[in-house]
């Protein structure tokens, strides 16, 4: 059998407090392919940030392993960027220290200072942000704070983007502008990302599969949805586009009548 | 002040800003006609405490006025200590110095003091915020030694360095570094899991871990335990002089009194009260520069 790219293997997840031990995931198998799009969707509180740091290898896995280009993730490193859910960019640097500092770790020997420097500004245009590199985190929004954070986890150029519910303190317009940035810089460099997200419209327009989770305690994928829509793809004529509906209908169907949220379980 | 159980740990304790109070003003009412921006906000900031200590010194004035009063009035210490006041820099024999003298010699042993308590401080708390072993060992130790007063210190300093100046230094050095131990510690253990997982993504090692993420991020804690350290260390310092002796603003307001000089003394309040306010500042003058920027994001 041939590896995926990523590939989770039988991942167990199970915190223990105080002697109680709880469930959070069970059994979560998925490949993805190099140059893949996957979206993770889920009621809140059912494990999709676990899994993402078990990924990132910031939480390790009670049973179960994952493999990255063929080799078992057992500790955080800079070839899996995570954009954090809440940016987490370091209040005491500007934006351009914060992504320098990342970019000066990992290339400390493969580039020089000069070629270092054009690579943080290089990213920071990417995203947009090079206007506001002598900005701290505090002056700029919580828009660019996020493309700040996205801007550092590219530098890294990780095998893999993590993206942690990216943009779900953003308000509509600036989230719809960040999301079509994301599926222009994946267009570009081809980057092989893994998505959290809450947001169905966000999973069905910028995925090219989507795993549902179910809810927890003890959560596993539901299902995997193939979003087969041609890219690029532009929204407002996605709006109309026959496997966009039914590609939507499909996840609003699981999250909401097959696995809706059980208050207080 | 400083009372900080390190067991007790959570978002709440010990915000920064919560151990040091100032009173904040009140907004300002409209003004009905306008001055100039900096003319303005100087009489608003210098006017109010100059009345009151107008108003001050005339009440002292009028309660020590009679002849038989035993302190002097503000009148009458001009009077006696008018060569104090006029030549802080005179030279003489012995501890017969000019104010500025004292008050440089007390500095001298703060700095020194006060230097050591900050690097030790520092560390320690490093350790104690950084290792839940070190914290379960040290922690106890250190929150019953803290509230030894400090002067408690001085005869056991003085047995073991026999000598008045390295035992004052030893004071300031105990007084002043458990709020700065404990600040420390606090920042260090209130570090956001996020930051930490930044540097994990990195791969940061030790010493890249503690200058960009841990110093920065628990400076403020430091500095409020630097700055209670530095008006502890300087309570401290007049105290402890006044039993050592030599020059030093401690042992000037002690031999004032033995020798009835009441007038002197109060001339040597004033001074120590203003050096008190200036360290004040100025640690919190360094705070800010440093900690610039550093609000949560
Ligand atoms: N360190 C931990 N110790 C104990 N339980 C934890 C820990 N981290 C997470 N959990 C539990 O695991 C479950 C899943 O948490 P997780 O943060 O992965 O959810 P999520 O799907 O990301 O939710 P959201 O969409 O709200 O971000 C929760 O019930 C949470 O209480
Ligand atoms: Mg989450």
């Amino acid at each position: 059998m041939s590896k995926s790219y990523l590939s989770l293997e039988f991942i167990d997840k199970s915190f223990e407090r105080n002697g109680v031990r709880s469930d959070v995931l069970t059994q979560v198998s998925l490949g993805v392919e190099k140059g893949e799009f996957i979206s993770i969707i889920g009621h809140s509180g059912c494990g999709k940030s676990t899994l993402l740091n078990i990924v990132a290898g910031l939480t390790k896995a009670t049973t179960g392993v994952v493999f990255l280009d063929g080799q078992v993730v057992d500790a955080p490193g800079p070839d899996r960027g995570v954009v954090f859910q809440n940016h987490s960019l370091l209040p005491w640097l500007t934006v351009y220290e914060n992504v320098s500092l990342a970019v000066d770790k990992v290339f400390s020997r493969t580039k020089s200072k000069a070629e270092r420097h054009d690579w943080v500004m290089r990213n920071l245009d990417l995203v947009q942000m090079g206007h506001a590199k002598d900005k701290r985190p505090s002056e700029v929004s919580g828009g660019m704070k996020q493309r700040v954070g996205i801007a550092r986890a590219l530098a890294m150029e990780p095998k893999v983007l993590l993206l942690d519910e990216p943009f779900g303190a953003l308000d509509a317009l600036t989230r719809a502008h960040l999301q079509d940035q994301v599926m222009q810089i994946h267009a570009e460099l081809g980057n092989t990302v893994m998505m959290i997200t809450h947001d169905v419209d966000e999973a069905v327009l910028l995925s090219d599969r989507i795993v549902m989770m179910t809810n927890g305690p003890a959560a596993r994928i539901g299902e995997v949805l193939d979003v087969p829509i041609a890219r690029p793809r532009r929204r407002i004529e996605l709006a109309t586009d026959p496997t966009y509906i039914r590609c939507r209908s499909a996840v609003l169907k699981f999250l909401y009548e097959r696995h809706r949220l059980v208050e207080a379980a | 002040m400083s009372v900080t159980n390190l067991n007790i740990k959570s978002d709440a304790a010990a915000k920064p800003s919560a151990s040091i109070v100032t009173l904040s003003r009140a907004a300002p009412p409209s003004a009905g006609f306008r001055m100039p921006g900096f003319v303005k906000t100087l009489a608003d900031n210098v006017l109010p405490p100059i009345i009151t200590l107008a108003f001050l010194l005339v009440a002292w004035e009028f309660l020590c006025s009679s002849p038989t009063s035993s302190l002097p009035a503000p009148s009458r210490v001009l009077e006696e200590s008018w060569a104090l006041i006029v030549d802080p820099f005179y030279v003489g024999q012995g501890t017969d110095q000019g104010m500025f003298w004292h008050i440089f010699a007390s500095l001298q042993r703060v700095a020194v003091g006060y230097a050591l308590a900050a690097i030790a401080g520092i560390a320690l708390g490093t350790l104690i915020g950084q290792s839940d072993l070190a914290m379960r060992g040290l922690d106890p130790i250190f929150q019953v030694l803290r509230t030894v007063p400090p002067l408690a210190w001085l005869p056991l300093s003085l047995a073991a360095f026999r000598d008045g100046n390295p035992s004052a230094i030893f004071v300031i050095f105990i007084t002043a570094v458990w709020p700065v131990i404990i600040n420390t510690a606090v920042g260090i253990r209130n570090i956001p899991q996020d930051y930490q997982n930044v540097s994990k993504v990195l791969r940061l090692n030790g010493y890249e871990y503690f200058t960009k993420i841990m110093l920065p991020a628990a400076a403020p804690y430091i500095f409020t335990g630097l700055r209670i350290g530095i008006g502890l260390s300087w309570l401290a310092i007049v105290a402890a002089e006044m039993l050592i002796g030599g020059v030093g603003i401690g042992f000037f307001i002690w031999d004032a009194w033995n020798s009835s000089l009441i007038s002197d003394i109060i001339v040597a309040l004033v001074y120590v009260g203003i050096v008190g306010f200036l360290l004040d500042r100025v640690i919190a003058l360094i705070a800010n520069a440093v900690t610039r920027g550093n609000v949560k994001a």
